[in-house]
């Protein structure tokens, strides 16, 4: 928040000292992230210049959002202090959905992207409501559903469409307007800007403004940061944390929706290991892993960073086998960078 | 409801905020609470007494809404309820303060006041936080309390076991609370700041609330409290008005005059220290003239 420098001298008090916009900025969650982010940005402009075209950051964009709007509502779900195993699967299901059933009962496309909306807030309901029925760990709660949900992606798509992929839908009704909801490329200034990094942009500050100005957003750090005195108050834990997964599920729809239609058909084995990068993006970007603590912006930046160490390694022409390295080297420093951020800004 | 005998009729109002008879609780096989009753008065502060495991917590988180009731009957206002969840006894006015779960650490002063309750501007698909009146609420409420806060955008674990405990307070006392359940509130805090706890109930008393104060600590119950309930192994050992008990026999009561007597006995071998022995032995014979007065005996 900005109130540091702003706040009424109402608010003030003299043993608060100097707090600079430093030490305020220093205090922010993804704080660590935008360090990582700038420097990883000046590195790779340094080893590949075509790293700076605007095309190429297009490109990197394209790549972080197609991670980022998940990233988001995974990102929410961890500040509410749950994890989604689920997720990575989930996006494929709701595309599968879609496809198939529009194909199979020939219907207008529409129809079977509505059906996929469904579908996936009820993957997120359901994930929810067991996990608060039953009081277990989301791990394990989310781990079953990853395992189901592969499962059932893998076997309905063959028992549906008999082959491995969802059989095309380019040529059914309502395919062109759905591509130009989910998937489409906008010419800016001679650069070709694909819609997903719009979408991204709308849903990171769709949610910043849930988490830091809503009741909502009160709740979500609430449940994350200490359920119990949570309900204590009032708030409603259950609810709060059924409709962060549900959250997920709306994100998964949104991926899931630009998976098909960037396409015509999808890979049902897809999708499986994804839920570790929308994770990770979520704790590079400062959520803590225990709760109540993060922000979306974090997510947002933990996204851009895997898009740029992603594509980067191409522009540097450098093995892609060095990628994962570069991930795991990232979330190891950012991790730590907050943490030490967090320790010092507790200590003041 | 109405008191059928005259003269308590004429000493209290005619249904106390909250009444519990023979109130029971048990989970599972193991039993908490037996045949417990008490009633919580406005403008009254009501202790609860009793060693570790005695079943004080069961019984306020029945109050509170976090359990319910498994025998006997609960009425608020006079009408019979059993609650089922922490909104609903909020909504009845009553709010509990818990010792560790009363706030939540990472989360800004401000916004942990208003937890549950947030006030909003604008309305529909724009309801947004009243951020700056929040801020100023939760600043001037402190305030009003004694309370004065460094900056309310601060993490509240940052503040200290004390000050926690009366932000939590004031939070009760300005939503409005009728009854304010208090569970050990000053069991981790030193003697300076139990004192400022101490004051703080008298202030939420002097407010018109019902104060219910959970405590191991007879020297800390009796100076306030205008009522003592004492809890053993999950039953009553006695339901006293402040008139009718001292300080010495609540003491002796709660350890039981036997364990006391063996305690100073103990003391007086170990080389114990002068002083204690003779406290001990002082609430022993039930004359410990060091007894603080109710600073506001009425
Ligand atoms: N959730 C629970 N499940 C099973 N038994 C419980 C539960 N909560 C409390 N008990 C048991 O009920 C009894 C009373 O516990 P309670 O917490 O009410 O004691 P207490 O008087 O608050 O003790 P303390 O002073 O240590 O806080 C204890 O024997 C305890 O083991
Ligand atoms: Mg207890």
């Amino acid at each position: 928040m900005s109130t540091m420098s702003q706040s009424p001298p109402s608010l003030r008090d003299e043993r608060v000292g100097q707090r600079s916009l430093l030490s305020g900025l220093l205090g922010r969650p993804e704080i660590g992230a935008l360090v990582g982010a700038v420097v990883l940005f000046i590195f790779f402009a340094i080893v590949a210049p075509v790293f700076l075209q605007a095309n190429s950051f297009a490109t990197v964009l394209y790549g972080s959002s197609t991670i980022g709007i998940m990233a988001v509502g995974v990102a929410l779900l961890m500040i509410g202090g749950e994890f989604d195993l689920s997720a990575g699967v989930a996006v494929i299901s709701s595309a599968l959905t879609a496809s198939l059933f529009s194909w199979y009962f020939s219907t207008n496309v529409w129809i079977g992207v509505g059906l996929a909306l469904v579908v996936s807030l009820a993957i997120g309901f359901v994930n929810g409501w067991i996990l608060m029925k039953t009081k277990l760990p989301s791990f394990i709660v989310t781990l079953a559903t990853f395992l189901m949900l592969t499962g059932l992606n893998l076997a309905l798509t063959r028992l549906i469409g008999g082959s491995v992929a969802s059989p095309s839908i380019a040529t059914m009704d309502g395919f062109s307007s759905a591509q130009a909801v989910f998937s489409n490329d906008f010419t800016i200034a001679g650069v070709d800007v694909k819609s997903p990094i719009f979408i991204w942009i709308l849903l990171v500050a769709l949610t910043s403004w849930i988490l830091l100005r809503t009741k909502v957003g009160n709740w979500i750090f609430a449940v994350g940061g200490d359920e119990n005195a949570a309900r204590a108050v009032g708030v409603p834990v259950k609810w709060t944390k059924i409709g962060l997964f549900m959250g997920v599920g709306f994100c998964g729809w949104l991926l899931g929706m630009h998976n098909l239609f960037a396409f015509d058909a999808v890979q049902s084995g897809e999708g499986v290991g994804n839920e570790f990068l929308y994770i990770i993006a979520a704790v590079i970007g400062g959520c803590l892993l225990t709760g109540g603590y993060g922000s979306a912006i974090g997510g947002a930046i933990g996204a851009f960073i895997f898009g740029m160490a992603n594509k980067g390694i191409v522009y540097a022409q450098w093995n892609p086998d060095w990628f994962k390295f570069f991930l795991g080297l990232m979330l190891l420093l950012a991790t730590i960078v907050n943490l030490v951020v967090k320790r010092r800004s507790e200590l003041k | 409801m109405m008191t059928t005998n005259e003269s308590e009729l004429l000493a209290h109002p005619p249904a106390p905020l909250m009444e519990l008879e023979n109130v029971g609780k048990s989970y599972g096989n193991i039993i908490a609470l037996t045949d417990v009753s008490m009633a919580v008065d406005a403008g009254r502060v009501t202790c609860v007494l009793g060693d570790n495991g005695a079943g004080k917590s069961t019984l306020i988180k029945i109050m509170a809404g976090l359990h319910s009731h498994d025998s006997g009957t609960f009425k608020i206002m006079g009408e019979e309820r059993t609650l089922r969840s922490p909104r609903e006894a909020l909504d009845a006015g009553i709010a509990a303060v818990y010792q560790d779960l009363a706030v939540v650490a990472l989360m800004p002063i401000w916004r942990n006041f208003f937890l549950g309750s947030e006030l909003t501007l604008g309305r529909g698909a724009f309801k947004r936080l009243d951020v700056k009146t929040m801020k100023q609420t939760t600043k001037s409420e402190l305030a009003r309390m004694g309370i004065d806060l460094r900056d309310v955008d601060q993490p509240i674990g940052q503040l200290s076991g004390g000050e926690r405990q009366c932000v939590a307070i004031a939070r009760a006392v300005h939503f409005g609370a009728k009854a304010l359940i208090l569970d050990e509130p000053t069991a981790a805090l030193g003697v300076k700041q139990s004192g400022v706890v101490l004051r703080y109930i008298l202030q939420a008393r002097d407010r018109g609330l019902g104060v219910i104060f959970i405590t191991h600590n007879p020297h800390h119950a009796f100076p306030v409290g205008d009522r003592f309930l004492l809890l053993k192994r999950g039953k009553s050992m006695g339901y006293y008005e402040k008139k009718d008990i001292t300080l010495a026999e609540l003491t002796g009561q709660m350890a039981g005059g036997a364990e006391l007597a063996e305690l100073a006995h103990e003391l007086e071998e170990l080389g114990g220290h002068g002083e204690l022995v003779t406290e001990v032995q002082a609430e022993l014979d039930g004359k410990s003239g060091t007894a603080p007065g109710d600073p506001a005996a009425t």
